[in-house]
């Protein structure tokens, strides 16, 4: 707030607080001042009250340079005129702009000027405030003031005993100085005043007491575990994590093919079935079972492996036949063994099929698989409604089992399905055979991969059958015509347009070809690619042919035998035999072996095995030994192992025995002077070619 | 499993077989044809020697495993097959 400048007054003040002694002033000024004084005091004290009756004697003091001046000089008047302008504020004042980047001269000035800045705090006496204020103080406030009143008059006449004049001057002055501490008590009191009407007030609530609670659990389960990562604990849990990302992936591919699924199927259904408990030690079980056999037949696996007859060495020309195993199952006891069949990959697997042959005895039938491992207890056991008559293994896949029943069906078994059904069955819709059927044989896949079979049966037909997805597929391939069957053997009687035929076997490496034997004696040379014709016909036997087999090494030479006593080779170019021999009974089944192209092994009715080795004996057999326990019991069939010297041969009664070759019956060509023994299939081919060649030459003389 | 059951008798009756156990993983015989301590005797002292004689096989070849253990004695002869987790004993005496 601009101040119109009362210096007068305001020095004046200023010096009455200093007493300053000797100092006489005139009257006028004297009398002037105090008016102005009592308006000052009016205006500047808030509680005028007490102050005022102390003002009346108040002395101006003159310092001692001030300008004596005359009446008139007094009264002359000055004009001044007051401006709002403040003659110190600068004009020249420059800013920096930033806008124009330049200084620029600033227009307005600031010409508030502040002197003398003091803050009120002051009330009026009628104001609400100063009567509460005194209202609540007021009788405290006048015992002060009076004391101190008092008191400042006594030191007063102290110290100034002087005149009257003098004594209003100090008495002025001590007014001035109570005004003060009535100021000062004026402050006290303010301090008391709350200017803010601000209140601070603290408290304590009540503080909750604490609790505490506690509670023991029971102690989660502990376990002390100690083990040792050894390299294959390490090597389990990579496979484990392998077959896991295996599974994963499998399940990622999303249209799995059949064959797949299938065989998931059969997984899970293993796996299933070994979830329980005791079901799990059915693979060792089967382990241990061998063992125990092994144990209890010990000396019959020595034999098996180890046993050389000694007296062949004496003998010379003869061998014998060493039973080892006899495999029989309760089951089929009374069912004749009707076809045999050695696994080409399994070298000690075999199966028989059991059946009847009398053909007013017909009924059930038994699929059974062996292995020389367990002789007590076959590995597979499939009951048939019909009976068994033939049945092969296939070569490639182990586990593929053709088999012909007596009925006219012919199935599929596969060793890996469960269940006791096969796999593949033909039906009378599917060209099934009307008669018994004789053989089946398995064939190389054909140009889609699908395995395929042929079937020989009596109602006069060869059938081809392909295995297409869950379907047999047949294919006529040859219908024997009956112009054989003016025969009147006791088993031609039963169809006189068609042959029957018996038996059938197919060239080694001529694919076409193949030689098929009938009811009335007759063989027939065939091709696969003509269904009508045959390619040769020879005039074989007198009853039926039981069995006709290709040599294993010789591709000219094939061997058959008939129930009218007679094991006769051929050689498929002439038509007449180039051996026969006669075995003074029905000749069940006749084998070549699969080690030397001029061994062969007949069995017949009388309980006898007759081996033969052309190359040793051209006109008797090397051994003829009756290997069945009873006399009525009848062979049926006969069948080499692929590696080991033994043969299996079945009887009617359901019984296979096991022999062992003896050395003799398995001989070597001899070793000439140091030279190595010839081996191979060369030289067995040569053999038999010498054999033959020495024959023909006197056959070719006997024509001539 | 009737299958199973019936090889496990068809053991049981071959000549010369005194017994049967079937140890489960812990060495505990879950099925047996000999008596009670005798059962426990084969079963935790074959359980031992099989792991034994697994862990050695397996030493040598991870990739190789342990399928059968015979142990000829003078009276007998123990056939332990080990299973993923069982084991099967078989004590025959084969001179009989």
């Amino acid at each position: 707030m601009p101040v119109p400048h009362k210096t007068g007054t305001v020095k004046s003040k200023q010096g009455s607080s200093q007493i300053p002694p000797n100092t006489v002033k005139p009257l006028p000024a004297k009398l002037a001042k105090p008016a102005g004084k009592k308006k000052d005091d009016d205006d500047g004290t808030e509680m005028g009250d007490g102050t005022e009756e102390w003002m009346q004697g108040k002395t101006l003091i003159k310092p001692p340079d001030q300008l004596e001046l005359t009446e008139a000089e007094l009264k002359e008047e000055f004009t001044r005129i007051l401006t709002a302008n403040n003659p110190h504020a600068p004009q020249n004042i420059v800013r920096y702009s930033f806008k124009e980047r330049a200084y620029k001269p600033i227009s307005s000035v600031d010409q508030l000027a502040v002197h003398f800045l003091l803050d009120g705090n002051m009330l009026h006496k009628d104001s609400d405030e100063a009567r509460r204020q005194r209202a609540k103080q007021g009788v405290q406030e006048e015992i002060t003031t009076i004391e101190s009143a008092t008191a400042e008059a006594e030191e007063e006449k102290a110290e100034t005993p002087a005149g009257g004049e003098e004594i209003g001057e100090s008495e002025e002055g001590g007014s001035g100085e109570r005004a003060d501490s009535a100021e000062i008590t004026n402050k006290k009191e303010q301090k008391l005043t709350n200017q803010f009407n601000f209140s601070d007030r603290a408290s304590q609530t009540l503080n909750n007491p604490l609790r505490e609670r506690g509670s023991q659990t029971e102690p989660p389960p502990r376990a002390n575990f100690l083990a040792t990562a050894s390299q294959w604990d390490i090597y389990d849990a990579y496979v484990e994590e392998l077959q896991k990302q295996e599974k994963n992936k499998e399940k990622q591919k999303a249209a799995p093919t059949k064959k797949e699924e299938e065989k998931n199927k059969k997984k899970l259904m293993v796996t299933e079935t070994q979830s329980d408990d005791i079901s799990k030690v059915g693979k060792v079980a089967k382990i241990i079972e061998r063992m125990v056999n092994q144990n209890t037949f010990d000396d019959i696996a020595q034999d098996f492996k180890y046993f050389e007859d000694a007296s062949d060495e004496f003998r010379e020309q003869e061998g014998t036949l060493l039973p080892l195993w006899k495999f029989q199952y309760d089951k089929a006891k009374r069912l004749a063994v009707t076809a045999l069949c050695w696994n080409q990959t399994y070298k000690d697997f075999f199966a028989v099929g059991h059946g009847s042959y009398d053909f007013t005895k017909q009924g059930r039938g038994m699929l059974l698989f062996y292995t020389l491992k367990n002789s007590t207890f076959p590995e597979y056991i499939f009951p048939t409604h019909s009976g068994v008559m033939c049945l092969d293994i296939h070569q490639g896949c182990p586990y593929l089992v053709a088999v012909g029943f007596y009925d006219g069906c012919v199935a599929v078994y596969n060793l890996k399905e469960e269940g006791e059904q096969p796999t593949y069955r033909s039906t009378a819709k599917t060209g099934k055979h009307t008669d018994p059927v004789w053989q089946v044989k398995w064939q190389k896949d054909d140009m889609d991969n699908n395995h395929n079979f042929f079937s020989v049966s009596s109602d006069g037909r060869v059938v081809s059958w392909t295995l297409v997805k869950n379907e047999l597929v047949y294919t006529d391939i040859i219908k024997l015509s009956g112009e054989g069957a003016v025969m009147d053997g006791p088993e031609g009687l039963q169809l006189q347009t068609m042959a029957c035929g018996t038996s059938f076997d197919f060239h080694k490496q001529i694919d076409y070809l193949f030689l098929v034997g009938t009811e009335e004696g007759k063989i027939h040379k065939c091709s696969k690619a003509y269904s009508s014709q045959f390619l040769e016909t020879y005039d074989a036997h007198n009853m039926a042919v039981d069995a006709v087999r290709w040599n294993h090494f010789h591709p000219k030479v094939f061997i058959s035998c008939s129930s009218d006593w007679t094991v006769k080779i051929w050689d498929h170019t002439i038509n007449t035999p180039m051996f026969t021999f006669d075995l003074n009974s029905a000749v069940g089944d006749v084998a070549w072996s699969p080690y030397s192209s001029t061994v062969f092994a007949a069995v017949t009715t009388d309980g006898k095995v007759h081996v033969f080795d052309l190359s040793i004996n051209k006109y008797e057999a090397i051994c003829e030994q009756p290997v069945v326990a009873k006399k009525k019991t009848k062979l049926t069939h006969i069948e080499f192992n692929p590696v080991h010297p033994i043969i299996i041969v079945g009887d009617d009664r359901g019984y296979v025995t096991s022999l062992k070759l003896s050395p003799n019956l398995r001989k070597k060509p001899k070793e000439k002077k140091g030279q190595e023994a010839p081996k191979g299939p060369e030289v067995e081919i040569a053999k038999m070619e010498k054999l033959l060649s020495l024959l023909r030459e006197p056959d070719n003389s006997g024509k001539n | 499993q009737a299958e199973v059951e019936e090889t496990l008798k068809r053991i049981q009756s071959h000549k010369g077989v005194i017994g049967t156990i079937v140890v489960n993983a812990e060495g505990i015989p879950i099925r047996t044809t000999l008596d009670n301590s005798t059962t426990v005797q084969y079963a935790g002292l074959l359980h031992q020697l099989t792991m034994k004689a697994r862990s050695t096989v397996r030493d040598i070849d991870p990739q190789n495993d342990l399928t059968f253990l015979r142990v000829r004695s003078k009276k007998h002869e123990i056939m332990v097959a080990p299973d993923k987790e069982y084991l099967l004993i078989v004590i025959q005496n084969p001179s009989e």
